[in-house]
């Protein structure tokens, strides 16, 4: 007999979902998707809309059925289990927090259904309630609370039953700005102090990088990259991730050599130093981070690549500034200069020519596979 | 200033339809409630004399002299209060079902569903009852069915009994019961019955505890839509009850058109609306304590 028991909380193994189009044909929200979760981690499925990252979700939750492909939860196969019986809990976009019943009742909903005995329940509810911070409003209506109260009671109810598994169904997607933020520290926090697995869904990349420790990252029903948010960042494998995550300048064009060093050329003549690695002939990508980009200092030498631009506008962000930038073709790059390099480009007035700095070995260079990605 | 324009913009708004209200409702409402306490007059009509024997007649204080209590007023009433509880329940069960599965219809499909819904009311009630007399009768559709099928060996008799009335109201009633319970049935946020199956509820659980206390209103509205007027109705007893089923509502129009007793049509008439308002002001109530709630 083989253990069940698997170093991962949730597998799911070439997921496949179609659904029908409403103007005729299908939509393939999930595309033989695989997907390893440990244990006691905060995941993060990220995506534009439509990219397959709900539907996942309401798979693992059970109010989905694949078309083909299997999931597990803590080692079980899962196909055909109704949602009641799985041992996960969501927390959901609306919060569905049920009107009729008090904030109490519907924290304590998933001990009363499945017979918790009601000494337990009030004890467990209570804590519950004390964990998220609303301690004293469990006789309110759901109605009676802002939305950010909501919010927590929400994920109240759904941490109560000791779920292996969490899902987050874009949660802070209604909140304002601060509070999402505030938000987002606490259930990091939340997912830390539980220590069980986190499933987040979101669309907003900053959150993304914010909270996990992993990211998905879901585009067409199919995964681009699995990574943490810093690998995500500094090494995307594809075009897609690092236009996804984070800003930046992408520069397509082809690999070629002069005097030893590669070069990118791009499609329309221009010439950008790249690092050593990529082979000669290969065509590429290369992302310009805005930090990546500084003044060019007077004698600079074969190890920056230089971008003549005009700087177009330059916006104050606190700690930094981010100078937007103009190239020659019109396209426009962004930096973000920090300490001397900011100094030297507050003199730079809007419509001045300025010289931009990257050190080669620092952009992310990205080789064209066949496939075109 | 603008307080006062909006306030003689509401009075010029509100005054015909007050006026409308009061003269054709609460007039001829009140006119029935004195005649009740009138004394009927030989021919028709009424004696303007104080005289409380019409209720006597029905609750058991008429002493013989005048009028006679006749405990089957009573019983005729709760008859049509237990017909029009039955027909409550025949089309709550009907139309729940009913009502889920349209709202699970694509947008267009649940128009013409609706539309479907309301089509009877196009054609006059008599005429849609003369049909169901020609369904139940002894050698009506339904008999030469089930002969054909073999399910029986001579006509059964259902015409002119309490089932045939209980079809033919149920059938009456249930556009008014499915109206109010798709409404409320179609608000229905199905991330609730999704988020009670997600914390462990089992169907059951989750209808009992989110779908049903969500939908109350819905089927409150629908009870009390069903309830009062099949309580009142005289015309579905009288075509397809015969005279076996006399209900309420028959008696008050026989008091009315051929007995000409108006006073004790009258205080019958009040009687009924005594109920009525009894039931509408439970309801109410409980739906105001749910809409305070919510």
């Amino acid at each position: 007999m083989i253990e069940k028991t698997s170093e991962f909380i949730a597998e799911v193994k070439q997921a496949v979902k179609q659904f029908p189009a409403p103007e005729g044909g299908v939509i393939t929200a999930l595309d033989g998707i695989s997907l390893e979760i440990q244990q006691s981690q905060f995941v993060t499925l990220l995506g534009p809309s439509g990219c397959g990252k709900t539907t996942l979700l309401r798979a693992i939750s059970g109010f989905e059925d694949l078309d083909s492909g299997e999931i597990r939860i803590a080692g079980e196969l899962v196909t055909g289990v109704a949602p009641y019986r799985r041992p996960v809990n969501t927390v959901f976009q609306n919060y569905a927090l049920f009107p009729h019943i008090s904030v109490s009742g519907n924290v304590g909903y998933g001990l009363e259904v499945t017979g918790v005995p009601r000494g337990e329940r009030e004890r467990r509810v209570g804590e519950a309630l004390e964990r998220v911070g609303l301690s004293g409003f469990g006789l309110r209506k759901p109605n009676q609370l802002s939305g950010g109260q909501q919010q927590r009671v929400a994920l109240a109810r759904a941490i109560i039953n000791q779920p292996k598994l969490l899902l987050l169904d874009e949660p802070l997607s209604a909140l304002d700005r601060n509070l999402r933020q505030s938000m987002q520290i606490e259930l990091k926090n939340l997912q830390h102090d539980l220590g069980i697995c986190f499933l987040f869904v979101t669309h907003d990349q900053e959150e993304a990088l914010t909270m996990s420790d992993q990211v998905v990252v879901l585009n067409q029903g199919r995964i681009e990259q699995i990574g943490s948010p810093e690998a995500l960042y500094h090494q995307p494998t594809s075009r897609f991730v690092a236009e996804f995550i984070g800003d930046g300048a992408l520069f397509k064009g082809t690999i070629t050599n002069t005097f030893e060093n590669p070069i990118l050329v791009t499609d329309d003549g221009q010439e950008l130093p790249v690092g050593v690695g990529p082979s000669v002939g290969a065509s590429a990508t290369l992302i310009i981070r805005p930090e990546q980009l500084d003044i060019a200092k007077e004698n600079a030498d074969d190890s920056v690549g230089i971008l003549d631009v005009v700087l177009e506008q330059s916006f104050f962000q606190g700690a930094t500034n981010k100078y937007v930038c103009q190239l020659p073709n019109g396209v426009s790059v962004s930096a973000v200069p920090t300490g001397a390099g900011n100094a030297a480009f507050r003199r730079v007035s809007p419509g001045d020519r300025v010289r931009l700095a990257y050190d080669r070995n620092e952009p992310r260079v990205i080789i064209q596979t066949a496939d075109g990605k | 200033m603008e307080s006062k324009r909006e306030n003689r913009r509401l009075i010029a708004l509100l005054t015909p339809g007050t006026l409308f209200l009061g003269i054709f409702f609460l007039g001829p409402l009140g006119m029935m409630i004195v005649f009740s306490f009138l004394e009927p007059g030989l021919y028709g009509g009424v004696e303007w004399n104080f005289y409380h024997w019409n209720y006597g007649r029905i609750l058991g204080w008429a002493d013989g002299e005048w009028e006679e209590f006749d405990p089957v007023y009573v019983e005729i009433f709760l008859r049509s209060a237990r017909l029009a509880f039955t027909n409550v329940t025949i089309t709550l069960l009907i139309c729940y079902p009913a009502a889920f599965w349209v709202s699970g219809l694509s947008a267009r499909w649940r128009t013409f569903v609706v539309f479907i819904v309301t089509l009877p009311f196009f054609v006059s009630m008599v005429v849609r009852l003369f049909c169901w007399v020609l369904i139940l009768r002894p050698s009506g559709f339904l008999n030469i069915a089930l002969l054909g099928l073999g399910l029986i060996s001579e006509p059964i008799d259902i015409i002119y009994t309490e089932t045939a009335v209980l079809i033919g109201m149920a059938y009456i009633m249930l556009p008014f019961m499915f109206l109010p319970l798709y409404a409320s049935i179609e608000k229905l946020d199905y991330s609730l019955i999704e988020a009670s199956s997600d914390l462990g509820a089992k169907p059951y659980q989750t209808f009992f505890r989110v779908i049903l206390p969500a939908t109350l209103p819905g089927i409150a509205a629908g009870a009390v839509l069903v309830f009062i007027p099949s309580l009142g109705n005289f015309i579905v007893p009288d075509l397809l009850g015969g005279a076996k089923v006399l209900m309420i509502g028959n008696l008050v129009e026989q008091q009315f058109l051929s007995a000409r007793n108006w006073p004790f049509g009258a205080a019958l008439s009040v009687m009924i609306m005594l109920v009525m308002f009894t039931l509408i002001v439970l309801y109410l109530r409980r739906i105001g304590r749910s809409e305070l709630a919510r």
